[in-house]
């Protein structure tokens, strides 16, 4: 475990949403991650996500590497995504019209 | 895509929580557990956004219900608890969430723990069951530091007090009514095991509240026998002003 572990300074995939609805058009919380680094597949929901610094920062439940970073700033929006290596989103949502 | 609600009722529910009711006339419905994020801007221009969950089930008057808990030094919710007035907009997006949600076509034991303001998304819950008439059974834990912070306190009470209902306990913090059985303290691993249901009925368990609180019982869940894919959790802190 590293320090981010214990420092309880961070919230989870929920918080992230609202911000990455500006990108995804699919519900992000309930899509399944898969961490390019421990190969852990978790619900985004559940990634630790750090929202103090200019952007955000959504680290793995499991090992603590970055998943996703997302900033926006002057009229464009850096998305990294280099922490994951799959993100697989539910599309019945789709049809259930984001019910 | 940010939407305009207006403020069309207040609610005070403890000293420092209050409900405001917002008319959107292009809400599209909401699951229970969703959160919404509300933007304020300043007359300069500054902008603040925070996540609040919404209090109410999915309603035909398109009404949606935020309980805001003020913090001290919150940025946003001294604001919607003291100064909002009925008549005012607020912007909104949302509903966001389709993981921390219970729809009403769920059937099995059904878990709930809160922490403070962590029971208003698990209210929404309560009170989809209750409008859906569904049976499926509903615990709820809810850990508060006094008796004067319970939000939604007779509504709990009515919705907890007679056969095929929601079982209720309260854990308290720092101060308990008088009699009351167990003495002030946090969750811990025994309560969990004696009010929580038995882990072979295979529960889905929803756990709100700060991020500290959520990581103990989510813990104590999964020690006491619940797989962790049965464990949803959503945190909130400081740093996001939330709730």
């Amino acid at each position: 475990m590293n320090s981010h572990s214990n420092d309880y300074d961070y919230l989870d995939g929920n918080a992230a949403a609202g911000e990455l609805s500006d990108i995804f058009t699919m519900d992000v919380t309930a899509a399944r991650g898969e961490c390019a680094h421990c190969g852990a597949i978790k619900r985004f929901a559940e990634a630790h996500v750090y929202m103090q610094a200019p952007g955000l920062v959504a680290r793995c439940a499991v090992c603590e590497h970055v998943l996703l970073r997302f900033v926006k700033a002057r009229q464009r929006a850096f998305l990294d995504l280099r922490g994951l290596t799959c993100l697989i989103l539910d599309t019945s949502q789709l049809v259930e019209s984001g019910r | 895509m940010w939407r305009v609600g207006i403020v069309v009722a207040l609610h005070d529910e403890t000293a420092t929580a209050r409900t405001i009711t917002l008319d959107v006339s292009d809400w599209p419905g909401h699951v229970a557990g969703q959160h919404v994020d509300v933007r304020l801007t300043a007359s300069d221009g500054y902008s603040a956004v925070r996540s609040y969950s919404i209090a109410s089930a999915a309603n035909t008057e398109r009404r949606v219900e935020l309980t805001v808990e003020r913090l001290p030094d919150g940025e946003v919710s001294p604001y919607l608890t003291q100064e909002i007035a009925v008549g005012d907009r607020l912007e909104l997006r949302g509903p966001i969430g389709g993981w921390f949600v219970w729809r009403t076509r769920q059937t099995e034991p059904i878990q709930l723990v809160a922490g403070g303001s962590g029971i208003v998304p698990l209210m929404a819950m309560i009170r989809a069951r209750a409008l859906a008439g569904s049976t499926a059974p509903f615990r709820l834990l809810y850990s508060v530091r006094e008796p004067e912070a319970v939000f939604y306190r007779e509504e709990l009470q009515a919705l907890s007090d007679h056969a095929g209902s929601v079982n209720l306990t309260c854990a308290y913090t720092r101060v308990a009514p008088k009699d009351w059985p167990r003495p002030p303290s946090r969750i811990d691993a025994a309560l969990i095991a004696n009010t929580t249901w038995p882990s072979n009925l295979v529960p889905t368990c929803y756990v709100c509240g700060p991020t500290s609180f959520v990581e103990s019982v989510a813990g104590f869940l999964s020690s006491s026998g619940n797989s962790p894919d049965k464990i949803r959790t959503e945190r909130f802190g400081p740093t996001g002003d939330r709730k």
